[in-house]
């Protein structure tokens, strides 16, 4: 089974060799082999007696990462989809790219893609899943900007990007979470041991973060909005990932944690709201495009909301329509992508506008588009797959039970409302795509290119789909036990079988049915008249304008608080630095009693050394008010012979010669290089920063003064320097402590020191020598 | 540039120049037991040579000198790292240095020490560095 997923993977790395003869062979061909293969594998457990496949591989053992596949029921329903349906559309892209496309980059991702998607649905650790969860957003990343010369696709990868990965990271979060808690990596041990998750005080944390990532993924209300901007990827990634595999991604996610999760009474008022409403809000958006994919994508938004709406009820009637459904949606919907791709394809255009009238010229394909939609409005014909898992959706949201009280009754009694709403738009616009393209009078002599039928290839996968879509509405017996009951308990968790039939008698569902039909068919002729309802909602509002704006803000703020301190002034951030410190030692202090003052071991005062230290101190302030570079610098170098005189004083003799001589060599050389220096200048500070200038040097020498005082009133121990005095001439043979311990006790200092020096003279003479240098040149 | 005629100057320091060198040296070989060492000695040392540069200027440095002093500090350090090393062949760790008193020709039992060795890497270092500094700024004057 490892070899299942990994197989993708490991073609991908070939597949740059083998789109070398992309102008012999295109290299689709080679790809198509791939997911025909993993199908045939997986296709083999199907059957009634279907139990769940378990295999253990080693990863990184020590930190609990193995990569642990686990097949179900559920996760057989969403391997065989991702196998088949990429078969379909592998072969469908050979005849939709041109060979003059980068194929080789195109299969790379598509294969990358797949390898990942097979490992979410199959991983039972969370850290693997999460890994395989990454890599569909970034592999959709590229195939969303597979076309990287338009504006478009860059943008609408970046915003798929960013809206995914945000809820991949808090999904990281969820699972982490959970495997800390319970101990363990699994998923199927995390889930026997839901009692610890579910009375954990992180149990609602853990609840959203799992469900931002499923809905980010799944393109629910608010995050929906990425995906519409990922119609500029190809049009056979569209129909892969995002009406069949990337996008139910998410309701995997909450499919899997199911069991767990809907104990919780807050998964159902999440879940259910926030599927409902995407349903009603993405197909009443549908209806409002022009763009024929955007319209798929709406669409998309709200059948996906209407799965999560019946994961969330939690029923199991409820359930086993939402494994029917994700099985319905990925035929009906592929196809329908695929018929946009033909038409784009044919006519070079995808504006519904201009489109119209196209039955005479593609027969096939109007078919095709014919049953797929009808069956994606779910119209009551019992050669359409569609309207069963409609009509199992009105069943579960009527049966909702209205005993509970709270908000939870509320939310029910209004549901079975909302989902006809939402239900009669997905009919207005499964019909507006169907007419608009297909019938009517078009402009053909306008388009830019003149339509005929698409070739047999392109054609072949949309029939096997729709032919899926016939088969499943004819007879869904045929999956139903051995596939789709297998799913439905694994999600649920306990035994769900239900039977699937065309009539019902004149139940309630039926009549939720026929209302849609009814209403409909009367919204979508009258449309016209009523289109201009969309200037009022959601009019001037829009997501897609709240996310360029966030985003705007957020590079536009941090840009400004970058800016706001990064403004290249060295005072300013000396002052930021110093005041830092002062903050720092200040705090430090004041927490451990630093300040303490101890005049036990103070040595009395000389009348030479007052004068010295009153001489430096003037001389110090003479440097900061003196007007002239040379003035300054003489002043300064008062300072440093008055220190000299100090290190006398304290009877350093060899700390007085060297200050003295490198005072004098630094005045030389100041005097040497100030036929260089440009005149002292004026700073033209505002008043506020001399202020603050003058304020944090003060302060800072005050603090300097008190760490000092501070440093030489709390000896905690013994200074080291007797050895030293003990043992200079013993063991260092000189009689001068000083030089003994620069030479020899501690001489790998001076040997950095003098290293030091050398660099220094190095970089002086570079900087001379060089900049000569640039100047002959 | 023209130079005015520093007599006095140059005179003095013909006599000067060898007095703080020989003090240079005295400071060198007299770090290990009273005030001095490898760092003030080179600076004296120096001292002396910036005194030469002022007096004569930097072509006649040149020729007396015909020393490249990048190259001395490269020796310098070479010495000082030398020493350090040359503590392994006795086994010993990294700078470890070691003396001993011997009966020497003409100076009597003198003490002997490694860390001499060490002080003339650092002396010729110091030299090195300030010359360096010192001609190559002022080379770049000369030349504007």
């Amino acid at each position: 089974m490892l070899l299942a997923v990994l197989l993708p993977f490991i073609i991908a790395i070939f597949i740059p060799f083998l789109s070398r003869w992309k102008h012999h062979l295109h290299t689709g061909f080679f790809v198509t082999a791939v997911p025909v293969v993993i199908f045939i594998y997986f296709i083999r457990f199907i059957g009634p007696g279907f139990e769940p496949v378990g295999r253990e591989y080693s990863w990184i053992p020590s930190l609990d990462m193995n990569i642990l596949l686990y097949l179900d029921g559920l996760s057989l329903l969403f391997v065989l989809l991702i196998s088949g349906i990429g078969s379909l559309v592998a072969f469908y892209s050979i005849y939709y790219l041109h060979k003059s496309e980068q194929l080789g980059h195109f299969y790379v991702y598509f294969l990358l893609f797949m390898g990942s998607m097979l490992g979410v649905v199959l991983s039972d650790n969370v850290f693997v899943l999460y890994t395989f969860w990454e890599f569909t957003s970034l592999s959709s990343f590229l195939l969303i900007g597979f076309w990287n010369y338009r504006e478009g696709s860059r943008y609408g990868a970046l915003k798929s990007m960013l809206i995914t990965v945000f809820g991949g990271l808090s999904l990281l979060g969820g699972l982490v979470f959970m495997s800390v808690i319970t101990g363990t990596a699994s998923i199927q041990e995390i889930m026997s041991q839901q009692e610890l998750i579910l009375n954990h005080e992180y149990f609602p944390l853990i609840l959203g973060l799992v469900l931002l990532g499923a809905f980010t993924k799944s393109a629910q209300f608010p995050f929906h909005i990425w995906l519409p901007d990922a119609m500029e990827a190809p049009t056979p990634v569209s129909a892969y990932l995002h009406s069949a595999t990337m996008v139910k991604a998410g309701i995997f996610l909450v499919a899997r944690f199911f069991p767990m999760l809907s104990v919780s009474e807050w998964f159902f008022i999440t879940v259910s709201t926030v599927g409902i409403f995407t349903l009603c809000w993405g197909s009443y958006m549908a209806v409002r495009q022009t763009d024929l994919k955007a319209i798929l994508a709406f669409s998309t938004i709200s059948q996906l909301g209407m799965i999560m709406a019946m994961l969330g009820f939690g029923t199991e009637l409820a359930v086993f329509a939402a494994a029917f459904h994700i099985l319905n949606h990925a035929t009906f919907k592929g196809s329908l992508f695929m018929v946009a791709g033909i038409v784009d394809h044919e006519t070079g255009s995808r504006d519904i506008r201009r489109l119209g009238g196209l039955m005479t010229f593609l027969p096939i394909t109007a078919t095709l588009a014919l049953v797929a939609s009808f069956s994606m409005a779910g119209l009551p014909l019992p050669f359409l797959n569609g309207f069963y898992s409609k009509e199992l959706f009105f069943q579960s949201v009527y049966e909702l039970d209205l005993s509970v009280a709270g908000i939870t009754a509320l939310l029910q009694s209004i549901f079975p409302y909302l989902a006809v709403f939402g239900s009669i738009f997905t009919f207005v616009y499964s019909m507006y795509f169907f007419f608009g393209t297909f019938r009517g009078k078009g402009d053909i002599e306008e388009l830019p290119k003149k339509p005929h039928e698409a070739p047999v290839g392109m054609l072949i996968s949309p029939l096997i789909l729709v032919a899926g879509v016939i088969v499943i509405g004819l007879i869904p017996d045929l999956i139903n036990e051995p596939f789709v009951e297998h799913a439905a308990s694994a999600i649920g968790g306990t035994e769900i079988a239900k039977d699937i039939y065309f009539w019902h008698g004149i139940s309630p569902a039926f009549i939720m049915s026929i209302t849609v039909v009814v209403f409909g068919t009367i919204l979508f002729l009258v449309r016209p008249k009523w289109a201009g309802v969309y200037r009022v909602i959601p009019g001037l509002l829009s997501l897609n304008k709240f996310y360029d704006w966030l985003v705007d803000r957020t590079e536009r703020y941090s840009t400004f608080i970058t800016n706001s301190y990064m403004n290249g002034s060295l005072g300013r951030y000396v002052r930021l630095i110093l005041a830092a410190i002062l903050l720092v030692t200040f705090s430090a202090m004041s927490f451990t009693g630093g300040f303490t003052v101890d005049t036990s071991n103070l040595s009395t005062i000389t009348v030479h050394e007052v004068l010295i230290a009153i001489v430096m101190v003037i001389a110090a302030f003479g440097t900061i008010i003196a007007k002239n570079r040379i003035a300054a610098i003489l002043i300064l170098g008062v300072v440093g012979y008055g220190l000299a005189m100090l290190f006398v004083v304290y009877r350093a003799p060899d700390l007085a010669l060297t200050q003295l001589i490198v005072e004098t060599v630094t005045v030389g050389l100041f005097l040497l290089v100030f036929y260089h220096l440009p005149k002292l200048q004026k700073t033209d500070e505002a008043p506020v920063t001399k202020t603050l200038n003058v304020i944090i040097s003060v302060a800072f020498g005050l603090m300097m003064t008190m760490v000092a005082i501070s440093a030489h009133s709390s000896k905690l121990f013994e200074s080291m320097s007797s050895y030293f005095v003990d043992n200079s001439y013993k063991l260092g043979g000189g009689d001068n402590i000083v030089n003994v311990i620069l030479v020899d006790f501690r001489g790998l200092d001076t040997l950095f020191e003098i290293a030091v020096l050398g660099i220094a003279a190095m970089a002086i003479f570079a900087l001379i020598r060089l900049r000569e240098k640039k100047k002959e040149e | 540039m023209t130079r005015t005629n520093d007599l006095i100057l140059r005179t003095t320091t013909a006599l000067i120049a060898f007095i703080l060198l020989g003090f240079s040296v005295y400071l060198f070989f007299a770090g290990h037991n009273k005030p001095g060492g490898g760092f003030i000695g080179g600076l004296m040392a120096s001292a002396a040579l910036v005194l030469m540069n002022m007096a004569y200027g930097l072509n006649v440095i040149r020729k007396v000198i015909p020393v490249n002093f990048l190259y001395m500090i490269f020796t310098g350090l070479i010495i000082a790292v030398g020493t350090g090393v040359g503590a392994f062949l006795f086994n010993a760790p990294f700078l470890t240095q070691n003396f001993g008193y011997f009966q020497l020709p003409i100076l009597g039992r003198t003490e002997l020490a490694t860390a001499l060795l060490f002080d003339l890497g650092v002396y010729l270092t110091v030299i090195g560095v300030t010359m360096t500094i010192i001609l190559t700024v002022a080379d770049d004057r000369e030349e504007d």
